[in-house]
């Protein structure tokens, strides 16, 4: 790596439970070199100057879903957003939108998981079938109906990007209903009827305005707001198809 | 909530709920999501001046008189001014978050781009204006 020639601002909102009622700013210089991601900038802050301050990383390649945070306001991975593309700075870092604060840049993701495990997120087979019987096909087409969608690395920055969920936390929000879509739209899978329930609630898609920021922000381009609204028109469909006389009768 | 205490008795605030009052302001993609919600409002009171006439209209020769010269009045002109504005806005707006509103439309094996169902939109609304503008200015001849 070569030597650092230039410092850059970083400013962390600071939320310490046991002494703060609420966050505060706190500013650090560092010195930083072109090829350095924000989340080098806060292991820089942690190794070196203030060890105290928290935030989640793991892969540092865009594929954990772990390091999301609000960059200058807008919702970021922050081992893809280089500080040299935000010079002069300052560079200001928040935990994400709409998630309560644990501490620092550390937000609850305990609701999340509860809604993500909530919508089956596995196929459930049509029918059992024994191994004997060979895999189970899909063709390019039906693949492409659910691969934008399985893209989804659970980083949540499309939370942080909904208002809808957070004005209202209960909202099933724009990523788990992404994945939701992903497995009631695959060839393969036979639980559909078990996630309608909760694709069909006012907590579900319905609570969706179409503000469509959660799919400019997801850095996997699964665009969320796509699989949320399309299942406004399954909702409708799955409503109105009781009035159908049933088979045979 | 109250701040808790952990087993070893140390104090400590509950998870920091940030307050959401003024969340449009803070962001420019809200605040255009703002307009596109406000301007539906100039659709419907548009909406609502056109039922007038058509209900006037139904009650003969004087009232569809008076209905017309009321739209002629200067108050409705620039009511009119304004709402196109609004309507401009809305059809803007929503032409922008159409694509993600639809089930992906497969044309020969290939789904349709974005940028060219925005395009259709844009062209069926100037088609259709540009036909309604016509029969209007026909019908004065």
């Amino acid at each position: 790596m070569a030597e650092p020639t230039q410092t850059i601002e970083i400013q962390v909102l600071r939320y310490r439970p046991e002494q703060e009622t609420e966050p505060v700013w706190q500013s650090y210089q560092v010195p930083f070199t072109e090829d350095m991601s924000v989340l080098q900038g806060l292991q820089y802050i942690k190794d070196e100057i203030d060890g105290s301050v928290s935030f989640r990383w793991s892969c540092r390649m865009a594929i954990c879903g772990s390091c999301g945070m609000m960059i200058n306001r807008k919702p970021s991975l922050s081992c893809q957003t280089f500080l040299r593309d935000l010079l002069p700075g300052p560079v200001k870092v928040e935990a994400l939108d709409h998630l309560p604060i644990e501490r620092d840049l550390v937000v609850s993701v305990e609701p999340f998981v509860k809604k993500l495990e909530s919508i089956k997120p596995y196929i459930i087979p049509k029918e059992a079938r024994a191994l004997s019987e060979g895999e189970y096909l899909q063709t390019p087409a039906q693949l492409e109906k659910i691969e934008q969608f399985s893209s989804c690395i659970n980083c949540m920055l499309c939370y942080a990007a909904c208002p809808q969920f957070g004005l209202n936390p209960e909202f099933t929000g724009p990523g788990v209903l992404a994945l939701l879509h992903r497995y009631n739209a695959d060839s393969r899978d036979g639980g559909r009827a078990e996630r309608m329930e909760i694709l069909n609630a006012e907590e579900g898609v319905w609570s969706c305005t179409a503000v469509g920021y959660c799919s400019e922000v997801c850095p996997k381009g699964v665009d969320p707001a796509n699989a949320v609204n399309q299942n406004k028109v399954n909702s409708a469909l799955d409503y109105f198809i009781r009035f159908l006389p049933k088979k045979g009768a | 909530m109250k701040p808790q205490s952990n087993e070893s008795g140390v104090r400590r605030n509950p998870p920091y709920v940030r307050p959401m009052a003024g969340w449009w302001t803070r962001n420019p993609f809200f605040v255009r999501y703002m307009v596109r919600e406000v301007t539906a409002v100039a659709v419907w009171i548009y909406a609502l001046v056109l039922t007038f006439g058509v209900v006037r209209l139904s009650q003969g020769e004087a009232a569809w008189n008076g209905w017309l010269d009321a739209m002629k009045s200067p108050a409705s002109i620039v009511l009119h001014l304004v709402l196109l504005l609004g309507m401009v806005l809305h059809v803007h707006s929503w032409f922008e978050i159409m694509p993600k509103t639809m089930a992906p439309i497969i044309v020969g094996g290939e789904r349709v781009s974005a940028e060219r169902i925005q395009r259709t939109g844009w062209t069926v609304a100037v088609v259709v204006t540009v036909l309604a503008l016509a029969l209007a200015v026909w019908s004065q001849s």
